[in-house]
């Protein structure tokens, strides 16, 4: 196993400290820019060695980026099936980059508040992520570091269609917000429907953070924006800023109140329950976890539980996920090694003390 | 608007151009009975909801026969290469897909056809002053959102003095 991945996974990542703005509902802000070279072909007509010449085209320009200065280089080709997962799971890479062929590489800053992904479906996939509602930070800082590599090669930039990209729907800005939502309230009042019609009105897409395809694990939900072209980078922000993400966390917080008010035991029995699970398991399923783990969030956060540490739930969301769990163990577990191993991890860090 | 070349009758409504492997440009303008009977379009009996007729016609604007021969002579990609993968395979293709990509562009977008936002700065002067514009739009939409109106006459006036300028 690398060093520099493996270290990884002993601390949350920045997006999952559970800081800034209405953290105790926006888990994290990210904002990702699709990027190609111009000169080269996109990726689906590049050959080895085109994709290489990509890859030390971009590298070179970052090399001489003072903003990008100490970022960590990896081959993701090169690396492990587990420490490609462990990347994804900490978000510093696509499930595509992951699984992707040929010559792929990840740069990202020790505090993993940003990355670059080289060779996923673009050349480039510039990402910035930060804890909690902070929209117009990530702007500034992604803005920052896009002009700080356009200084040093050239973008493929058509006058009428903006940043040209692989894929016609991500063409213009290339911009893809996504603010990561934790809603257990809204799930257990059955009113999730009002946040699909909330993105829905304002052509937003929601998806399941941790889970594949629409199912939502842990009661986390990522909202992001689909359309790129004719709106500029400001505008789409603003409508997260504005419009959407304070409807949402209107909704929770109104769901959140409501529970209190009106089925506080039933909420207390759900909350308790899930703390007294997690101490006490012997087996558990990565589902299992994500699924207690948001109980007790919910619970700290709205007062019910005490004398837990926030940082260690948050924390734990991150490291009972299998890749994460196994480079913690230092090995490689079958399914039911990590349901023993996921159970006796989370009793020894919520131990009664 | 001209009339079908074929039948010489019916005002010309598709409009098909053919870029050889060799780089030769034909042109040929048809209206749909001619292009039916030539076999370069399907038109099957509408006899089905809204809905299957509104698909129809976008898939028939999205890749109408025509396109299908298309061929991007920088990467090799074929139109319906590119419809199969759902990826483009460099950026020229933008230019030589591009009557056939407009459908699709202005469906994934809601209905936009052209990039607003930030261009790469080695182009020069013009981000600055546009992005000035959209700032100062935005200061426009926030002030009558807060209804200060005075800020909005003052905001307006100065995106009229950039706009002409």
């Amino acid at each position: 196993m690398s060093a520099p991945i493996d270290e990884l996974a002993r601390h949350a990542s920045e997006w999952l400290r559970g800081e800034g703005p209405l953290h105790d509902i926006v888990i994290s802000t990210r904002i990702r820019l699709a990027r190609n070279i111009a000169g080269f072909h996109f990726l689906s007509q590049a050959d080895d060695e085109m994709r290489r010449e990509i890859a030390e085209t971009i590298e070179a320009a970052a090399d001489k980026a003072a903003l990008l200065r100490g970022f960590v280089h990896i081959n993701v080709d090169e690396v492990g099936e587990l420490e490609r997962n462990l990347l994804v799971e900490r978000q510093l890479i696509s499930r595509q980059h992951a699984e992707g062929v040929g010559v792929r590489k990840v740069l990202f800053a020790p505090s993993e508040a940003s990355s670059l992904m080289i060779n996923e479906e673009d050349h480039l996939r510039i990402q910035v992520m930060r804890s909690g509602l902070q929209l117009e930070e990530a702007w500034e800082q992604i803005d920052a570091i896009d002009d700080a590599i356009e200084e040093h090669l050239d973008y493929a930039f058509h006058p009428r269609f903006g940043y040209l990209t692989a894929c016609p729907t991500n063409v213009g800005t290339g911009i893809r917000v996504s603010v990561m939502l934790h809603l257990p309230a809204l799930r257990l009042t059955n009113e999730l429907e009002r946040v699909g019609q909330a993105a829905r009105d304002m052509k937003l897409a929601v998806r399941g953070l941790f889970g594949e395809g629409t199912e939502a694990l842990g009661d986390f939900f990522q909202i992001s924006n689909q359309i790129t072209l004719g709106r500029d980078e400001r505008d789409i922000i603003d409508d997260f800023h504005h419009l959407v993400i304070p409807q949402i966390v209107e909704y929770e917080q109104a769901a959140r109140q409501a529970l209190l008010e009106k089925r506080l035991h039933a909420l207390d029995d759900k909350l308790f329950r899930a703390m007294g699970t997690l101490q006490s398991a012997r087996l558990m399923s990565s589902n299992e976890a994500m699924q207690n783990l948001s109980h007790v969030r919910l619970g700290l956060h709205v007062g019910r539980l005490k004398n837990i540490d926030l940082h260690t739930i948050n924390e734990l969301f991150l490291q009972t996920q299998p890749a994460h769990l196994q480079c913690l163990q230092g090995q490689r577990l079958n399914g039911e090694q990590r349901s023993l191993a996921r159970a006796a991890m989370i009793r020894a860090r919520l131990s009664h003390n | 608007m001209g009339l079908c070349e074929r039948c010489k009758k019916v005002q010309a409504t598709f409009h098909l151009t053919n870029i050889t492997r060799e780089g030769e440009k034909t042109e040929r303008h048809l209206c749909e009975r001619c292009a039916v009977e030539e076999g370069l379009i399907q038109i099957q009996k509408p006899n089905f909801s809204a809905e299957f007729i509104e698909n129809f016609i976008a898939t028939a604007k999205a890749a109408s026969p025509a396109d299908t021969d298309l061929v991007c002579e920088d990467c090799g990609i074929s139109y319906v290469e590119f419809r199969n993968q759902g990826l483009l395979g460099c950026p020229k293709d933008y230019d030589v897909f591009a009557e056939a990509l407009r459908p699709l562009i202005e469906r994934a977008h809601d209905g936009a056809t052209r990039h607003i936002g930030k261009t790469p700065r080695s182009l020069g002067i013009k981000r600055t002053t546009e992005q000035e514009i959209w700032r100062l739009k935005r200061q426009l939409r926030d002030a009558v959102a807060g209804e200060d109106y005075e800020r909005a006459a003052e905001l307006r006036d100065r995106i009229r003095e950039m706009d002409e300028s």
